[in-house]
């Protein structure tokens, strides 16, 4: 069975602070990392070869740039048996439409498959966009928002998250999961994976390799563009109450509420 | 640039569960509303119904504003699944070509827009919480709220390009996106951000019903079963005053005194990640980019740091009062009234001050 795992490297957000004065982010030094529903992705995708080591082959796919790398070494340390970086300039701005051509391209150059992971959403962007756009292209069905899974044969039956619940959901494959942190817990890199790591030939491709339209990739292809950004105003100072005992400070925290009519 | 001349009204997926529309789905008829009468003159706003036996939700969708209801009513629409709902919505876009289609950020609009989006290869932007399309108004949004430049934009422009408002990097980075070049152009759009209209049962529309090609071999995921969980649904959208403990609450035994608070209070209890992470509450009152997101009269952040995850989700709270040890805490920086000290104390004197009177 070949498993393909989609990730994303991503700025460690819980590392983002911002600038004070400017209200701006403070990105130096943040370090990067393998998303962390991708993380449970590619869990799943480990625990299913666990079952069957022999017959299983798990691929780690990203679209990045070349230091990306870095993040799938991570992927094979874990126990992913091959990686695949997609990297190229004309990659480089895609949306989510244009990710998902790239990265379904990417598949299919892959070949066969039977199951394909991705995370639900990554923390920089946060769209959860991606994983259902590659099922798109690929004609795969999907179940997203994955909490658990078990495999009979060629049939999946996973539960799907929902606010208040969850359905179970009875897929065969191939077809495309999301994986949220529900799922399972992500293993560590082992001492034995790191040094596999280390020597890991990692596949480069670049559009060309994958096969893509070239008018589908990248900045200009993609239908949505950035119009503008920027920071919310930062508010006016606050009231700040620390001197007195607690009774004093409520009491003076409860009559400023009053007086503003808030209770 | 394209003649989009065709691409006419606002779509409103209105997301119905065990045949009741979803709070968004209202919220979204509002939003859409103000949007359809910012756009060429007879623009209107429509809810889009699908399901099984939906009929009864037709005048609930006209009272909160709907000027037409589509209605796709097939027994193979029952459960919601991606291949059904993708392939009946795609093909009404096709066929009826609206300008702007609207969806939740629920775990079923975020499934479907995007498989939507795909196929009819147009944009979709995530997890809006301001949508315009009048160009004056954007202009006061910005200068209201943000830091933006002007620069480029002009109070005289007519066009009426959908300008997508979201946050990123947990809402401390915001970035207006826009669809130039296809139709429709569609979001997505959180919960509990967009007002809905004051139900008018007296308001009427036009009801179409469109028929559904369907058949079972369309759909290749089985739906064996949709469990709603026991415990209490919490909707922190809703309530009024919501009362969030953190890693600062120190246990479960500390939320037991959260509850107290709220329960005081008239509030409900929320939570950090941090909080939900150690164990001490449940998932469901996690308040942030990954939680909820929540705007409630007063929010006390209680034993919160503030990071940038949480502080998404709750800064557009009225009024929020942090209550911490640390001074120089994002949360005490960004609070209207912050209050520094120990909460198992500050907590005990606010619930016997307030019910004193």
């Amino acid at each position: 069975m070949r498993i393909i795992v989609c990730v994303k490297q991503v700025p460690d957000t819980n590392e983002i602070k911002i600038n004070p004065e400017t209200g701006t982010l403070i990105r130096d030094g943040v370090p990067s990392i393998l998303n962390p529903d991708d993380a449970n992705a590619l869990e799943a995708a480990l625990a299913i070869k666990d079952s069957c080591p022999d017959t299983t082959t798990v691929t780690a796919i990203t679209m990045g740039p070349p230091q990306a790398k870095e993040m799938l070494k991570d992927c094979i340390a874990m126990g992913a048996d091959e990686a695949i970086l997609l990297s190229d300039r004309a990659l480089g701005g895609s949306d989510t439409w244009a990710t998902s051509n790239a990265l379904a391209s990417g598949i299919k150059q892959i070949g066969s498959y039977d199951l394909i992971f991705a995370g639900r959403q990554a923390i920089d962007g946060d769209t959860a966009q991606v994983g259902p756009q590659i099922a798109e292209k690929l004609n795969l069905p999907q179940v997203t928002y994955v909490r658990s899974l078990k495999l009979n044969d060629d049939c999946l039956t996973v539960e799907r998250a929902l606010e208040n619940g969850y359905e179970i959901i009875d897929v065969k494959m191939p077809c495309l999961l999301t994986t949220i942190k529900e799922l399972n817990t992500p293993r560590y890199k082992t001492v034995q994976g790191i040094m596999d790591s280390e020597s890991a030939d990692i596949s480069v491709w670049n559009a060309d390799d994958i096969g893509v339209d070239k008018h589908t990739v990248g900045l200009k292809a993609s239908p949505t563009n950035v119009f503008k950004s920027f920071t919310p105003k930062p508010k006016g100072a606050g009231v700040y109450v620390s001197g007195g005992s607690p009774k004093e400070k409520v009491q003076i925290l409860l009559s400023a509420l009053e007086e503003k009519h808030v209770i | 640039m394209k003649d989009f001349q065709d691409y006419k009204n606002v779509w409103i997926f209105a997301e119905q569960r065990d045949l009741e529309l979803m709070g968004v789905a209202k919220e979204l008829l509002g939003e859409g509303y103000r949007l359809s009468r910012g756009l060429s003159g007879d623009s209107k706003v429509c809810a889009v119904i699908m399901g099984y036996g939906v009929s009864n939700l037709i005048d609930e969708a006209y009272a909160y504003g709907a000027d037409i209801v589509y209605t796709m009513d097939h027994p193979l629409l029952k459960n919601y699944t991606t291949d059904a709902y993708a392939k009946v919505l795609s093909e009404a876009i096709k066929s009826y070509k609206p300008e702007i289609v609207l969806f939740g950020a629920t775990h079923i609009g975020r499934d479907l827009a995007p498989r939507v989006a795909a196929r009819l290869n147009t944009g979709l932007t995530a997890d809006c919480t301001r949508l315009d399309v009048n160009t004056s108004d954007y202009m006061d949004y910005l200068e209201k709220n943000t830091t933006a430049s002007l620069n480029g934009l002009d109070r005289n422009d007519t066009s009426t390009m959908l300008k997508q408002t979201r946050p990123a990097f947990g809402g401390n980075l915001m970035a207006t996106i826009i669809t130039p070049n296809s139709r429709p152009q569609m979001s997505t759009v959180r919960p509990g951000v967009m007002a809905k209209l004051e139900r008018d049962d007296s308001h009427k529309g036009i009801h179409i019903n469109v028929a559904v090609n369907l058949e079972d071999d369309d759909i290749r995921v089985k739906v064996r079963d949709v469990i709603i969980e026991a415990k209490k649904i919490v909707s922190l959208t809703d309530a009024k005053i919501i009362c969030s403990g953190g890693r600062g609450v120190g246990s479960k035994e500390g939320f037991k005194l959260m509850e107290e608070f709220a329960e005081t209070v008239g509030g409900m209890v929320g939570a950090s990640r941090g909080a939900v992470d150690s164990g001490w509450i449940d998932q469901s009152r996690q308040v942030g980019q990954t939680g909820t997101t929540v705007k409630p009269k007063i929010y006390f952040a209680c034993g919160i740091s503030g990071a940038i995850q949480h502080l998404a989700g709750m800064q557009e709270s009225d009024i929020i009062i942090a209550i911490n040890k640390d001074p120089d805490c994002p949360m005490m920086k960004i609070a209207d009234y912050a209050l520094e000290g120990d909460l198992k104390q500050v907590i005990p004197e606010i619930i016997e001050q307030w019910k004193s009177n």
